[in-house]
């Protein structure tokens, strides 16, 4: 047994690398001996691998990580990467153009958490920082309205952009982008509504002067950026200029005689600093649902527990001689209502919810910046550069 | 075509036709009469009492007032007189350079003073005007008609005049003589004014000054009460026009004496009696009562007034005499007559008239209190309690017009003071004496009153202080509240428990849970939403009404006959009118006339079996409120009547003026029979309830953050707190729509997970999102106001403000300003930031040479105006308004606007007073998320809930849930299960089953950090 957990440790250590070729074959071997029990038995294997939901809480939630917490049984507990990639599946249900669904079958939740934090918070995307109010006299504060406008998301592809810290704060056409938003209500004119769609992209940097200009001075005033050249000359954005992903969103309301004039300044940045530089609405996971029918349902009750679930998981067939029968048609729709298992302990004792505990059922909704694809394979690029930090740090 | 093999999805229609559904459903019996209350609203409104009363008094009272000591008359020349014919109150306006202008509230709101200048300019279109007067508050003009004589003694012309200006009355906003009565909601933003504003306020000085509704106890009535050593006594507290009184009878040593402000010591009661003209013993005992029992009772008082030897009236009087206070200065009249019968005639029981020293009223009066004092010693039941609120008037009645009264007064002893000088020195000439009425007494004494709260009228030895308020603006809600607060009589730091419960009298009329925790618990109390509170009505007409219904006059009656069985006495306002001989038949055609709208629909009728009295009230301060009447138990109020209401074609006011209706006081609810719901009326039902929830008041969110009126961004307050995103709440209630709630809402929907969460939420604290925080969540807005004057002094200096010094070293810190030195509307302003460059002068008390506009340099010293704040908050300069003050000097009034975000330490509450402090604020990807996504706001610990029990709040938790996910306002009014107006638990868990929830509201969430199950 100090073998196997000799083992463990040496697989750990090496999860990322692949593992050594002649100790996975010595265990090969012991797992082929007959003596040894290859499998959990089947009340443990339930605990290790599902989450029941009962009525009032859930219960066995937590994972089993531990190489040698079955040692006792002969049972190995320890994650081979041969086994990971072997059992591990990605399969999309859905996607659109700004949400995905897919599962992703046969990870740890750490990992599959792991991934979510960093879309939340980690996945860098463009917003705007700064404002220079030139004018404003509607009735929408400064702030109020410099607020608003940074929660906007901007549709432009955040890795063609650079962190401004990089360039020692300075603006350039590689750090920042620019728009422009002047809009004016004339008297005697109905209210309108500013939109998002106003923000206009300035691809030369800004046009406000940062100093007072000086009237005799031929060379053009400095502004508040230092752009080498025009964005749209770029490659990257000659053909698709940059605005706000959605041109509907209502910024501020004018009545007659008032007047916005400011300029915009986005720059990159993630949503840990600020939840604008997040680039999903949200994203998240539920773990598969499996629900099993302890016991056979027949007849009214089986009616009785397909009119109970407000979302249709059970069905009922026919079983001949005008007998019915439950079944679980559609596991993956239960929400967790528990009204099935509502009603007294017989009913506890007829139906099971529980949660596959490595089967994750992942919905990724983006703000709009980045496809929602992209996003997830960029999460996973910035947790493959973590884990190549603590290697690196670690040797 | 019929589709074969298809059947029909359930049968509607039977064989016969019958339509079994709608036969078995059930009879729809109860009537929704919801809609009467906003009727109700519309016609009476929240702040009602305050409105009508300040209306009553500048349509009657006012002119009673005036027509009261109309004639003033020179003291040495007696045909030289002034007479007020007619008294009426002008528009509001303001005197600009002698010459009338008419003004807005919210240009009095705006400016403590003068000019307007509005930095900024576009929030304001304001002129730039120089007013020159002195005091800017909202107020008119009160006009009166004069006549008076002019001219030498030789040759007097007798002169009219028109529309003379007395004084100026600060004017109760949206009152009849308010400029905002009657506009509509258009016309009100014309004006700058909020649609949703109560008024019932005043506007002095800038600030608005609420008076508040006073609880005193009862004028005129009996009073039964223990005194501190146990005796009994029976007390009077009379107020009349010209004088205020309290005389109390109590039985010491078994023996009745009064006592009397007058009289140092206690007297006997007898002697009084002999006094006043009843020499007859036997009459007295007869008067009070045949009963053996109260004439061992009355026994040894006659003793005592034998053993003092006095017998007859002269004898009487002749003892008063000797007990009687010595006033300071003897007057010709009471030297003649004796001042003991003059304070038995104008003092003692002043709410009983004399009529041409006519004394029997007062005898029976004194009779009838002794009774009731017996009464209460052989029963003890019969004893009143002075906390019961039935002896309990809420006085909204103004205060001013006392006040008024006595300024009146002044004005008229300034009046005759200040003529005969004149007269003396310039003998009574071409002197045109209109030009001597003080027109600064009554304005001063006003806005004074109002301004301070102070209410000093020596007349009638009243100081009262803390009666007016400055009107809370932290909410709308609190706003409201605080017009309808009742503030209390007895000194808050009493220790007493007796007045701070709640009367069951108060059902209905006040809120039961709407009064202050710590000292002024159960003493300052609020209005119920339905209360109403009456004004003074006309007494003449009823009292001979009463006589014309069988009212036997006392003065036909003998001591006698007084109390003979099955005969009430019949009491108008405190006053005996007489007895009746079938008092419920008298009762119920008075009430019959008061529902055909013969009589005022406030006047009360209440029938006393106890007492055997049958008490009319129409006099002002008492509080009512409607109820729906029912004959044995069936509701007058039918389903038509309310499809009437909901079309259009019929007003509250119809369902009064058809009896469908009625007012009960406090007394008159006594007689009736009131059920909560209509299901729940028997026989014996003479009422049904309008709306249960209306015994309520309206209590929710007073410091809540979010609007305080359409027009928050103009106004300028010192201290303003406003919420960036402010909403509607999810789960609403009937009285939120009531009062208009919804439209100015304080406070957001929160998705609130209640679990226990990182050790950082123990002790009530709560864990917040910071994504939440960064998305706007409880984004608030904090404008503070700092006013700089530009002082004058005395020797023509004055302090001025200069450009600022671009070059100078603190250059850095006046980078805000403008040219004119103020600092420039939008800049953000940091601390040790000059906001402006002003300047004084060295010497300001000498007189200079030259002119003080061209003083040099030298002689100013800077006096910058720092702003001072926290360091790291960045402020911006909202606003900068310019006006002059009363000192005519120039004010400048700085906005500072500061927008923050939720920080540790802040304090968050739901609507249940489940309050508690920010404690930590967490990432979102640490936050617990639900199967759906679902990401909580807040999250609170849920060890706040089994102790405090606050039901309440589960049910908004399931209703706010189930609201969200359906698309519907849920509604959580109290008692408004059964009347359709709440929705029921079972309900809103069927709607949260329906859309996939658990019906308990519980959901099963994944660890932010861990990303497992709970």
């Amino acid at each position: 047994m100090s073998s196997d957990e000799d083992e463990s440790m040496s697989e750990q250590e090496e999860q990322t690398k692949s593992g050594k070729e002649d100790n996975g074959s010595v265990l090969d071997y012991i797992m082929s001996l007959e003596s040894v029990p290859s499998k959990l038995p089947p009340h443990l294997e339930l605990l290790k691998t599902r989450v029941l939901c009962k009525i009032d809480a859930p219960q066995h939630t937590d994972t089993i990580q531990y190489s040698g917490a079955y040692a006792a049984l002969g049972v190995d507990n320890s994650i081979r990467l041969d086994n990971f990639r072997q059992n591990f599946k990605v399969q999309v249900n859905r996607l659109t153009e700004d949400d995905i669904e897919f599962d992703m079958i046969g990870i740890d939740p750490a990992l599959a958490n792991a991934f979510r934090r960093i879309l939340i918070a980690e996945v860098p995307t463009m917003a705007i920082e700064r404002i220079y109010m030139a004018n404003n006299t509607s009735v929408i504060q400064d702030e109020v309205l410099s607020h608003r406008l940074g929660l906007i998301p901007i549709g432009a592809d955040p890795r063609l952009f650079e962190y401004p810290e990089n360039a020692g704060n300075e603006k350039n056409e590689k750090n920042t982008i620019v728009f422009k938003l002047h809009v004016r209500c004339e008297r005697q004119q109905p209210r309108i509504t500013v939109k998002s769609n106003e923000l206009k992209w300035l691809p030369n940097g800004s046009e406000l002067p940062s100093e007072d200009i000086k009237p005799n001075s031929s060379s053009k005033p400095k502004t508040f950026t230092s752009f080498s050249c025009s964005q749209d000359s770029l490659p990257e954005f000659s053909g698709n200029p940059i605005a706000p992903r959605n041109l509907d969103i209502i910024l501020a309301k004018l009545g007659p005689g008032q007047e916005i004039e400011l300029e915009a300044h986005a720059v990159k940045g993630i949503g840990r600093t600020h939840a604008k530089w997040s680039p999903v609405a949200t994203a998240w996971y539920r773990m598969l649902p499996e629900v099993v029918l302890l016991k056979e349902v027949e007849d009214e009750l089986a009616e009785e527990l397909k009119n109970k679930c407000p979302v249709g998981v059970f069905d009922i067939e026919d079983i001949g001689k005008g007998r019915k029968r439950a079944t679980v048609a559609r596991p993956r729709s239960c929400t967790l209502c528990r009204e099935c298992i509502r009603g007294g302990k017989e009913w506890e004792d007829r139906v099971a919810l529980r949660r596959v505990k490595d089967h994750f059922i992942f919905t990724v909704e983006s703000t709009g910046a980045l496809p929602p694809e992209v996003l997830f394979t960029e999460a996973v690029k910035i947790l493959e550069e973590k884990c190549e930090r603590v290697i690196t740090e670690l040797s | 075509m019929f589709s074969v093999g298809k059947q029909l999805p359930y049968p509607v229609v039977g064989d016969a036709g019958i339509d079994k559904q709608f036969l078995a459903a059930p009879i729809k019996s109860a009537v929704d009469k919801f809609q009467l209350l906003p009727e109700f609203l519309k016609v009476r409104g929240l702040v009602k009492q305050h409105l009508d009363s300040f209306n009553y008094f500048v349509k009657t009272e006012i002119k009673k007032i005036v027509r009261a000591n109309d004639r003033i008359v020179a003291s040495k020349h007696p045909n030289i007189y002034l007479r007020f014919k007619d008294v009426r109150i002008g528009e509001p306006s303001i005197m600009v350079d002698g010459s009338p202008e008419k003004i807005t509230p919210q240009t009095c709101r705006l400016s403590d003073l003068t000019s307007l200048i509005n930095k900024q300019g576009y929030s304001l279109d304001c002129a730039v005007k120089l007013y020159s007067v002195a005091t800017w508050k909202y107020a008119a003009p009160i006009l009166v008609n004069v006549e008076y004589i002019q001219g030498s003694p030789g040759q007097m012309t007798r002169v009219e005049k028109n529309d003379v200006v007395i004084g100026r009355m600060p004017i109760m906003l949206r009152s009849c003589c308010c400029v905002l009565y009657g506009k509509d909601e258009a016309e009100l933003a014309k004006l700058g004014e909020c649609p949703l504003d109560p008024g019932g306020y005043f506007v002095i000085k800038g600030t608005e000054k609420v008076l508040l509704i006073q609880e005193q106890l009862s004028k005129n009535r009996i009073i039964i009460d223990t005194d501190k050593k146990g005796n009994i006594t029976a007390s009077v507290t009379s107020s009349t026009e010209a004088i205020k009184s309290k005389t109390v009878v109590v039985m010491e040593n078994e023996k009745i004496w009064l006592l009397l402000n007058q009289f140092p010591k206690k007297v006997p009661i007898m002697v009084v009696m002999k006094a006043m003209g009843m020499e007859s013993d036997q009459e007295v005992v007869q008067m009070v009562g045949r009963d053996p029992r109260y004439s061992s009772l009355l026994l040894p008082s006659i003793e005592e007034c034998a053993k003092s030897g006095v017998y007859t009236k002269e004898q009487a009087l002749e003892y008063l005499e000797s007990k009687v206070k010595k006033s300071m200065f003897i007057t010709d009249s009471s030297e003649k007559e004796g001042r003991a019968y003059s304070v038995l005639r104008d003092v003692f029981l002043a709410n009983v008239p004399v009529h041409q020293n006519n004394f029997r009223p007062k005898c029976i009066y004194v009779a009838v209190m002794m009774r009731r004092m017996m009464d209460a010693i052989l029963n003890k039941d019969t004893m009143d309690d002075k906390d019961l609120f039935k002896t309990m008037i809420s006085e909204a009645k103004m205060w001013i017009d006392k006040f008024l009264e006595k300024n009146n007064k002044t004005s008229r002893f300034d009046f005759s003071h200040v003529i005969p000088k004149p007269l003396l020195a310039v003998q009574w000439s071409a002197c045109d004496n209109i030009e001597y009425i003080s027109r600064d007494t009554i304005t001063n004494g006003l806005e004074r009153t109002l301004s301070s709260g102070n209410f000093d009228i020596k007349r009638f030895k009243m100081h009262r202080k803390g009666m007016t308020q400055v009107l809370t603006r932290l909410s709308f809600i609190g706003t409201m509240g605080h017009m309808t607060r009742v503030s209390p009589q007895f000194e808050k730091s009493r220790k007493v428990s007796g007045p701070r419960a709640l009367q069951p009298s108060q059902w209905g009329m006040l809120c039961p849970c709407d009064t202050p925790e710590g000292e002024g618990c159960g003493l300052v109390k609020n209005l119920a939403l339905m209360t109403h509170v009456t004004t003074d009505e006309e007494e003449g007409p009823l009292i001979s009404l009463c006589y014309y219904l069988g009212v036997e006059d006392l003065e036909l009656l003998s001591g006698e006959e007084l109390h003979t069985p099955f005969s009430f006495l019949v009491i108008f306002n405190g006053l005996i009118l007489g007895k009746h001989r079938r008092p419920q038949r008298f009762a119920t055609s008075m009430r019959k006339l008061r529902r055909a709208g013969k009589i005022g629909e406030f006047v009360s009728i209440y029938v006393n079996e106890k007492q055997r009295c049958i008490y009319l009230a129409s006099d002002g301060g008492r509080v009512c409120r409607p109820l729906v009447i029912a004959d044995k138990g069936i509701s007058r109020v039918k389903e038509h009547h309310m499809k009437e209401l909901t079309d259009g074609v019929r007003t509250f006011d119809d369902f009064l003026r058809d009896g469908l209706i009625e007012y009960l006081d406090v007394n008159e609810e006594n007689n009736a029979l009131i059920a909560l719901y209509e299901g729940d009326a028997t026989a014996e039902t003479t009422h049904i309830e309008i709306e249960p929830f209306t015994i309520l008041g309206c209590a929710m969110g007073k410091q809540a953050m979010g609007n305080i009126a359409y027009n928050q961004l103009c106004r300028k307050d010192t201290l303003l707190y406003l919420l960036v995103y402010p909403q509607r709440p999810l789960l609403t209630t009937r009285t939120i729509e009531l009062v208009g709630y919804d439209k100015l809402g304080a406070g957001q929907n929160a998705t609130v997970a209640v679990m226990s969460y990182s050790g950082y939420d123990i002790e009530d604290a709560i864990v917040m999102n910071k994504s939440s925080l960064d998305r706007g969540f409880g984004r608030c807005i904090v404008m503070k106001k700092k006013a700089v004057t530009i002082q004058k002094y005395d020797n023509n200096t004055s302090d001025r403000i200069l450009r600022p010094d671009r070059t100078a070293d603190n250059a850095g810190h006046m980078q805000i300003l403008d040219e004119d030195g103020l600092a420039a509307p939008g800049e953000i302003i940091r601390p040790n930031d000059i906001y402006i460059n002003k300047q004084s002068p060295i010497n300001t008390r000498t007189q200079i040479i030259g002119s003080a506009a061209n003083l040099p340099d030298s002689a100013y010293r800077p006096s910058r105006e720092k702003f001072s704040g926290p360091e790291g908050e960045s402020c911006v300069v909202d606003r900068v308004i310019l006006c002059s003050d009363k000192n005519n000097m120039m004010c400048i009034n700085f906005l500072f606007r500061h927008t923050r975000r939720p920080e540790l330490g802040d304090k968050f509450s739901s609507r249940h007073g489940q309050k508690g402090v920010c404690g930590t604020i967490v990432q979102q990807e640490d936050f617990p998320f639900s199967e759906r996504g679902i990401c909580p706001d807040l999250i609170m610990n849920p060890h706040g809930f089994p102790s405090r029990m606050t039901v309440g709040k589960m049910i908004e938790l399931l209703g706010g849930k189930a609201g969200v996910s359906c698309g519907r306002f849920h509604y959580g009014s109290a008692f408004g299960e059964r009347s359709g107006h709440a929705d029921k638990v079972e309900t809103i868990s069927e709607t949260l089953v329906k859309h996939g929830f658990s019906y308990s509201g519980k959901d099963f969430i994944y660890s932010g950090p861990l990303g497992v199950l709970y």
